[in-house]
This record gives structure tokens, sequence and C-alpha cells, in this order.
């Protein structure tokens, strides 16, 4: 049975807008506006605003807080100060991951977190974190329903939220912070310096009161509206993974080379022996950019060849980049293939195309230098 | 509202048909490049290549998507706007004076299987 599409507290103002919808996590949500070129560009060269309410906010506080997370969770906690944001990943024994995430350390003297997760993964991650918590000291809370929350990003995007917010103070805020702000009715209002494309950007969460307001104001001083499409552009140029695509149960993260996210000197963490053991021996596959000398476009399941035909891999996430004008993939390979350098063919269609294994971070990132 | 060319015949798959003598000149509506948004690779066929009516003579790429061509008539290739190669945005920006391939047409009995402007107004709300 197909289930009820559900909507975020910005719905109907997309349809406003003119928005082409489509279904996406279970969400009916915003591709496009303008188009995805024009929205793409506007987040590298100025400033666009997408609507990330579909994403998921679990709050995790109790004595055992810290541990607790550090347990379900790749990245290490204890470092963070109040008011920092660190990334990484939950994952099964055996590796596979769970979901990607934020970690929020909030302001508490004892320590507690926001993750923040993907919209496809809410419900799955909730209970699996509660399958987890048994023996610890913990309370976990979903308050995704009562968030919305969007994301401004671009060279122009402090300035934005700036005027937005009314609030110099933003402009202080390091990469990977956050701060409070508290609504004229007491209401929660965070404010993050991250984002998902790439480029300098906020991600403001708050009530989807609050949410409706900032984004009628938005609009009304100029700020492109950007849909899905060129979240997807945006954050495969700047080399981020997708979960379902890049990451997934069956792909870990050292598969997908993002070991650097995954600290091992840890006591523990579920999934660390399992990655010890990829790290040590190898896995099957890898994941790899390759680039095509020509401007054919690999799409999601295009198979990835030898040249005497042999498949040793398939297109996770490809487009003709929009800021490099280059036609571009990620890609699971097989190991022995994953070398930068490799040659390696994509079919497409009836013909292949021959391409060259690269670095992943395809568009050079322009992210807030933090203050020393 | 998409703009529908009087004189052109159209597919239900949204090519278009200018005919001239025994070859007919092949584009996509503008019903299509709307549907496709920004357009940036035309995947063409070579000159030469025979196609039958209805069979793929390549694919029109967006960011997002790749649509197949559909050849409307069965013939052969004797022309590919190989202009469409460095700008594919053309398509969007006007889809009648962007003609992708050119086919010298074996049974030209086909052509009334296609729609005249009216039907394809009709056809494509």
């Amino acid at each position: 049975m197909e289930e009820q599409l559900k909507i975020t507290c910005l719905h109907d103002l997309h349809l406003e807008l003119g928005a082409k919808m489509s279904p996406f996590a279970g969400y009916d949500m915003p591709i496009q506006y303008s188009g995805i070129v024009d929205e793409h560009n506007a987040v590298r060269k100025d400033a666009g605003v997408f609507d990330v309410s579909h994403m998921g906010e679990i709050f995790v506080s109790g004595e055992d807080a810290e541990t607790f997370v550090n347990h379900i969770f790749t990245n290490d906690v204890r470092p963070l100060e109040p008011g920092s944001i660190v990334y990484g990943m939950m994952l099964y024994e055996d590796g596979g991951t769970v979901d990607d995430l934020l970690v929020y350390r909030e302001f508490s003297d004892e320590p507690s977190y926001l993750l923040v997760v993907n919209a496809s993964n809410i419900g799955k991650d909730y209970e699996w974190m509660k399958s987890q918590a048994a023996g610890y000291r913990v309370v976990l809370d979903n308050q995704s329903d009562n968030f919305g929350q969007i994301a401004v990003q671009g060279p122009k995007a402090e300035d934005a939220v700036v005027d937005l917010l009314d609030l110099e103070e933003v402009r202080d805020l390091d990469f990977y912070t956050f701060c409070d702000v508290e609504d004229d009715n007491g209401s929660r209002v965070i404010v993050s310096r991250t984002g998902y494309t790439g480029e300098d950007g906020f991600e403001i969460y708050a009530s989807p009161e609050i949410i409706r307001d900032m984004w009628k104001w938005l609009m009304d001083s100029g700020v492109k509206p950007c849909g899905l499409g060129c979240r997807d552009t945006l954050r495969f140029e700047a080399g981020l993974p997708l979960y379902g695509d890049e990451l997934s149960a069956e792909i870990s993260p050292v598969m997908a080379g993002l070991s650097m996210f995954c600290k091992f000197d840890k006591p523990e963490f579920i999934g660390k022996a399992a990655l010890e053991e990829q790290k040590a021996k190898g896995t099957a596959r890898k994941l790899v950019g390759i680039e095509l000398a020509d401007n054919a476009i690999p799409r999601a399941g295009y198979p990835v060849e030898l040249e005497d035909g042999t498949q040793v891999g398939v297109v996770t996430t490809g487009y003709h980049s929009i800021s490099l004008d280059r036609s571009i993939c990620f890609a699971m390979v097989d190991r022995q293939y994953a070398d930068l350098g490799t040659p390696l063919m994509i079919h497409i269609r009836k013909r292949v195309f021959p391409g060259t294994v690269v670095r992943k971070r395809f568009y050079k990132t322009n992210y807030k230098k933090n203050n020393a | 509202m998409s703009k529908i060319v009087e004189g052109l015949l159209y597919s239900e798959s949204h090519e278009w048909v200018k005919v001239d003598g025994s070859v007919a000149i092949i584009g996509v509506s503008d019903f299509a490049q709307a549907e496709m948004g920004d357009i940036t690779y035309v995947d063409l066929p070579s000159e030469d290549d025979e196609f039958a009516a209805g069979e793929s003579f390549g694919a029109l790429e967006s960011v997002k998507a790749s649509s197949e061509l559909y050849c409307p008539v069965s013939g052969r290739v004797i022309a590919v706007n190989s202009e469409l190669e460095d700008a594919p945005e053309a398509i969007n920006e006007d889809p009648y004076a962007s003609w992708i391939i050119k086919v010298e047409m074996s049974d030209s009995s086909e052509l009334s299987k296609l729609m005249n402007a009216a039907a394809y107004e009709q056809a494509a709300k």
C-alpha cells in the first residue's frame, strides 16, 4: 500500500512559488523553482535557501549521554565544546551504515546532544538508538515533527542571515559551530554554520511558525529559493555522500572513503571491530570519483567496465557538473581498480565512454576559515 | 502554456517533424524541453544510421534525468545537428529552430500517423 506523502511547514509556499514537486524520503518536496542550473549557480556565487524541514532532530540527554552517543557514533564527542558540531555515522555491528548525521553538543553543563539525521531514516534511527540504549541512563526524544529547518547557503549567506536575524554575532560563528537565539516568544532558534553544498552557509532550526516567517522574509529580500535538485548537484560536486547512494547498510564508511570520521582511538563504538578488519584486509569495493573524457552523463546504476567489457563497478551518482563543466560520477568499484589515474569505461546506453579515476572532491569547497 | 507551431507534425513522444519533400527534419517540442528542464547533453546518432519509426535514435539529458528520443518515421539519417554538442541549451531556448536530425524517409505514409498542431495541442494538455 502506498503511504501518504508528508509535507513540510513550507509546502503551500513552495506551491505558490510554482515549484516542481516530487516525493523524496516520504515527503512531497520542491525539486526546483527557477531551474536546477540557475539555483545551483546562485548558491555558488550568491545565496540560496533550501527547505530542509524534512530532516530529523533527535535529542539525547541524561547522565550517560556522552558515553551513549560515543557508543552509537563513529566520531568522538568527548572533545566537543558546548556549541560545536561533529559529523559521523551510526553503524551496525557488521560496519554497514545506519545513517550519517551531525551531532550538536548542547550548551548544557552535563553533556547533552542534538542528532540531526536524514529524513528517510528518522524512524529507523530512533528505533535503532532505543534498541541500543539498554543499560544507559539516557533520555531519547524525537522532536522531528516540532522543528522546521532552512539552509541558507552561498558566499552571501552570511549577509542574508545577519539581516534575517538582525544579529551581527552570527558573523563570528566558526564552521561547524552553532548558537542559540531566542525568539520573542521564547521559543528556541538554533543557528548553525553548516551545510551540504560545499559553500559557506547556515542551517537554522526553529518551530514551524518561525521557519515560515523566516522563509517569507528571505523571499521578500530576494534570496533565491533552491530545491532538492541543486542540493544534490551541489553536495555531489563537493564530494559529500548521500545516504542510500554512497552510504547504506551495505556500504561502510571505510568503503566510502570516510574513515577520517571514525575515531579508532575510542575504546569502542558499534561497528568498530568490523571497520578495523575492513581497514586491515581491505574491502572488496571502494567508492571512487571518475571523470569522463566526453560530455555523456553517467547516471546511478550504469555499469563501470574494463576495456574488454568486464564489469568492475557501478555508478552511484553522476552528473554533467554545473560548476566544473565536465561529466563526473561517484562509483563503487572493485578495489584493484580504485587507484587514482586508473582508466575505466562507463557504459551509457548503447555505448561505452572512457574515463579516469580522480579525487572525489571534484569542487574546491569554500567553507568559512575558523578564527584562530 | 507551451508553444506549438502550425505546419509541423507531432509524435506522441513530443518530437516535431517538418516535412521537406522526402526528408523529415526532427526536433522536440516546447512541451518536451520544458518538462526536461535545463538540457546539458544531446546524445546524437551518426549519419547513415537507420531507424524504424518508434525506435530510439538518441537521448536528451537534463541535469537530473535522461530522456530517449524516438524517431517518428522510418529512414536513414542524412544530417545531424552537431552544433547541439556544444550548445545543447539551444533546445531550451528555441526548440523549433533547434532541429536534431534530418531523415531520408523510407515510407512517407507513416506521416499520416502523426498529429497536426491542433491535435497535438489537445494531446499535450
